[in-house]
């Protein structure tokens, strides 16, 4: 198993190199342009002079090692330098730097992180703690109302898109009945239980929404996978043998069942950081989604180049890591 | 008469000051919450020149003078407007001088001199910076302090219109002390500095969240002891244009929101509810339809829209142009798209109303489809068996392209059914704004290269003089390869005679005959059919009924006077 994550990780890198020069090369491919928002009354001659400062004048291999030196040395020698206080030569190095603001592009992700953990990641964990319970209880009671109920729901949830189901609970619950925000203040500290109740507050319509969305998607996994547990031969065995029908279905079915489940969550973990474009936009929660909108919008490279391979190296590494699950968690499976 | 108008500025002083004394101490009106859809990314307007950026940074810096909301110069950090009568401009148009008001000081508490000011000129100029407001500081040769708070500006050639640099929220003065180091190269940086410039405004900035929320606080050493009324700011960006109508106009959870571009039966609705209202100014910006003057044939390979292409075998018809104009209905445009943010018209320098021409209102605001069809008949162009005229092969048949934005895809739907009433025919096209107006030489998509027979967007020019706008038109600014496409000749229209008045636009001082030469130069692109003029468009912000002395300029920053902004009582 050791070996085989340690080659998995060794085989990750020239991927992810190679993820890295094709996001770049898209990137200077597509046509648009930095200084494509601004107002037509700057002149051509300003615009190439902005163009220039912010180095499109060099040629595109030129810029993308630039860009390998920036983040892989610049910016892991930053961060250690800010751990540890210590200082690697002379300390001035150039840092990936967004073209739209001028700032480090990893100090604007790490001001994004904490509303989109927040939102979007607790999003993602009420949507799997109203899934399993839901699935499991429609696979035991196949095409029954609550089955029927259940799967219909899921539909809805799984076809409506969230623009649609917010821009919705912001008519209903913030227009008409005036419970909740609308927009979502990143200011918000949390200091007493009444900024705490506001948070729940300005974060209940983002979360049900993506929450609905989640819970569908995942509900139909585990119900799926319940149906082919439920008519196996060891479920016969084991009620043959007298074992409580609650046991039977929550201690050898629901275990088995969750082994592709747990994979299907893990996989959907690196969507997380990605945040939620949609939603993130509708109740202005600006997360990472947001930040990823804008960049592109904004043809901001530095910032869509970083943010998209963070991605890429989340999505290698959680592929890694539900691969190692189902390893541990069924037996049947080895890799060595 | 002087007297009465003295005695006249005099009451309306008085009444000014009976109507603030109600709320004449600073920060007693709590927090001022404004809603940006596009968010703000640096409060450096010298690092990006979009909007966003220069209204957000209003708040904080500011230049020596800014235009209120008629578009007239108002003295801010100086105690005038230096004119030739008043001896600020000297008589050859080749200098101007600013005195800087007395007791003036940074944020900081530090004094605001003429250093200051000279810095920020060079900060702007610096090479490798990529200044974006460089356009303002164009033709200064110096910026120099004869003592410490006058600023003598000399330029290179003489400037009957000098009120460009350190004029309006494009170019305001930044503290030498604070962008010492940030000069050039090193501007990006200073991302401190960047994010919460030391300024001479109502506000500080306090916290500065890039593309997300901006907290800011009264300056404490602002000027005017008795404000601003509000205690701080919360400017928050994202989203989209109709939810922030929403924000303010239903639920009344911000108290202003800018750039309502949202359908108007929408707003009508949500200002139904009670929560506020809209406002709108009309500064420049007219949305046009440009009329390709060079052959766009996509046949020609690389060398169509240029001056090898030849010229294009019916738009260079000056009837098919004219018929073009006529057979538009601009006022269905304006109720469909527009609602209160447009107005017809037939000018490109629509206002301020002492340079805006009515010449050619009488034939041109109205539809007149049979004089478009009689005028095409006359010329020649014969209806072909499929409806669509045509005259030696040369069918009446255009692409027509614009950038990707709802408002103006409806536009092109209702403009290629009226053309079709003249047996015209009309592809209709439409690219990302990004890249219609990226400028990439390398793309075939953008408004420069205007691979397309006719092609519609909106530009305008900042403040309340157009010679540098009308100059756009001249020869020599045709966009091609050889300048790398970056003219800002469009239609390339070429007319000698133009370009002669456009000389003589730039050596004339008098108002008036400034006045007059923009008429011509305007009604001649608009009666030889340079372009199409269509709307006249406005800006359009919302805000809250409990929000007082929301004075909308068109001209400046909107938030140009936000120290007067008040919570209504």
């Amino acid at each position: 198993m050791f070996t085989y994550t340690l080659r998995r990780l060794l085989f990750a890198i020239p991927t992810l190199l190679i993820i890295s020069f094709v996001i770049f090369a898209l990137l200077d491919l597509a046509p648009n342009d930095p200084t494509g928002d601004l107002p037509l009354t700057i002149p051509p001659e300003v615009r190439e002079q902005i163009r220039a400062s912010l180095g499109l004048d060099q040629p595109f291999f030129f810029r993308y090692l630039y860009w390998l030196q920036q983040f892989f040395i610049n910016e892991p020698l930053n961060i250690f330098e800010r751990l540890t206080g210590w200082q690697i030569g002379d300390g001035d190095r150039m840092r990936v730097l967004s073209w739209a603001t001028r700032s480090p592009v990893v100090d604007l992700i790490v001001q994004r992180l904490p509303q989109t953990l927040w939102v979007v990641g607790l999003a993602y964990l009420f949507g799997v703690l109203i899934a399993i319970p839901i699935g499991v209880i429609s696979a035991y009671k196949q095409y029954s109302i609550f089955d029927q109920v259940g799967t219909f729901l899921a539909m809805v949830g799984y076809s409506v898109p969230t623009f649609f189901t917010g821009v919705l609970m912001i008519v209903i619950f913030s227009s008409y009945l005036q419970w909740f925000p609308s927009v979502y203040d990143t200011n918000l500290v949390i200091t007493d239980f009444s900024s705490f109740l506001q948070q729940v507050k300005q974060m209940a319509l983002p979360v049900t929404v993506l929450a609905l969305f989640n819970a569908s998607q995942i509900t139909r996994f585990v119900r799926a996978s319940m149906l082919d547990n439920l008519h196996q031969d060891y479920v016969r065995t084991a009620r043959a043998k007298g074992v409580k029908e609650k046991a039977v279905l929550l201690v050898h079915v629901l275990r088995n069942s969750l082994i592709p489940v747990v994979t299907v969550i893990a996989l959907g973990v690196p969507t997380i950081f990605s945040g939620a474009i949609i939603t993130e936009q509708i109740f202005r929660v600006n997360g990472l989604g947001q930040l990823l909108i804008t960049a592109v919008q904004g043809a901001d490279i530095p910032l869509v180049q970083t943010l998209t391979f963070i991605f890429a190296v989340l999505i290698v590494l959680f592929n890694l890591i539900a691969d190692v699950l189902y390893g541990i968690l069924d037996p049947r499976i080895r890799y060595d | 008469m002087k007297n009465l108008k003295l005695l006249l500025a005099g009451t309306v002083a008085a009444l000014a000051f009976a109507g603030s004394a109600a709320h004449a101490e600073r920060g007693t009106d709590g927090d001022l919450k404004i809603l940006f859809w596009q968010a703000v990314s640096t409060m450096n307007p010298y690092l990006s020149g979009g909007t966003k950026e220069v209204y957000a940074s209003s708040m904080v810096i500011e230049p020596l003078a800014r235009y209120d909301e008629k578009g007239e110069l108002v003295p801010t950090l100086v105690t005038e407007i230096p004119t030739v009568q008043n001896g600020g401009v000297a008589k050859d148009l080749m200098s101007m001088t600013w005195k800087i008001k007395p007791g003036v000081k940074w944020s900081d508490g530090t004094p605001f001199t003429a250093d200051d000011v000279i810095f920020t000129w060079k900060y702007c100029i610096a090479p490798d910076g990529g200044c974006a407001q460089a356009a303002q500081y164009e033709g200064v040769k110096s910026v120099e302090a004869p003592t410490p708070d006058t600023i003598k500006i000399t330029f290179t050639e003489p400037k009957p219109y000098p009120y460009s640099a350190f004029v309006g929220a494009q170019s305001p003065v930044i503290q030498k002390k604070q962008f010492e180091n940030c000069v050039g190269a090193k501007a990006p940086g200073c991302t401190s500095a960047n994010f919460g410039p030391i300024g001479t405004g109502p506000f500080v900035v306090k916290e500065f969240k890039p593309n997300d929320v901006i907290t800011l606080t009264a300056n404490t050493n602002y000027r005017d002891a008795a404000k601003p009324a509000f205690a701080s700011v919360t400017l928050k960006g994202g989203g989209d244009a109709a939810s922030a109508a929403r924000a303010v106009l239903e639920t009344g959870e911000y108290d202003y929101a800018w750039n309502m571009q949202v359908e108007p039966e929408i707003l009508a609705k949500m200002v139904a509810a009670g929560k506020g209202k809209l406002e709108t100014a009309f500064g420049t910006q007219v949305e046009r339809i440009n009329l390709n003057h060079y052959n766009a044939d996509p046949a020609l390979g690389a060398k169509r829209s240029t001056k090898e292409a030849g010229p294009h075998p019916s738009l260079s018809d000056p009837a098919v142009r004219r018929a073009l104009s006529l057979a538009i209905d601009r006022s269905i445009i304006v109720e469909a798209g527009y609602g209160a943010a447009g107005k017809a018209t037939c000018n490109i320098v629509p206002a301020p109303a002492a340079v805006a021409s009515t010449k050619n209102d009488s034939w041109c605001l109205k539809q007149d489809i049979a004089a478009a069809n009689k005028l095409l008949d006359d010329a020649g162009w014969k209806k072909g068996p499929d409806g669509i005229r045509a005259k030696n092969g040369v069918k009446l048949s255009f692409l027509y392209a614009t950038s990707t934005n709802s408002v103006r895809q409806a536009t092109q739907e209702l403009v290629k059914d009226m053309w079709s009433q003249i047996g015209v025919a009309a592809e209709l096209r439409n690219a990302s704004a990004s890249v219609f107006f990226g400028g990439d030489p390398a793309s075939p998509d953008t408004f420069q290269k205007f691979y397309a027979d006719v092609e519609m967007y909106t530009n305008n020019f900042d403040g309340t003089d157009p010679e540098k706008y009308l100059a756009e038109w001249l020869c020599d600014k045709v966009p091609g390869p050889a300048n790398g496409w970056q003219g800002q000749n469009i239609p390339r229209y070429c007319n000698p005679a133009y370009d002669k008045l456009v000389g003589e636009l730039s050596k004339t001082a008098e108002l008036d005959k400034r006045a007059t030469l923009a008429k011509q130069l305007n009604d001649m692109l608009t009666e030889e059919g340079a372009h199409i003029p269509l709307v006249h468009r406005g800006s359009v912000s919302s805000h809250s009924l409990k929000l007082a002395g929301v004075k909308m300029n068109a001209w400046d920053s909107e938030l140009w006077n936000v120290a007067d902004w008040s919570r209504a009582k």
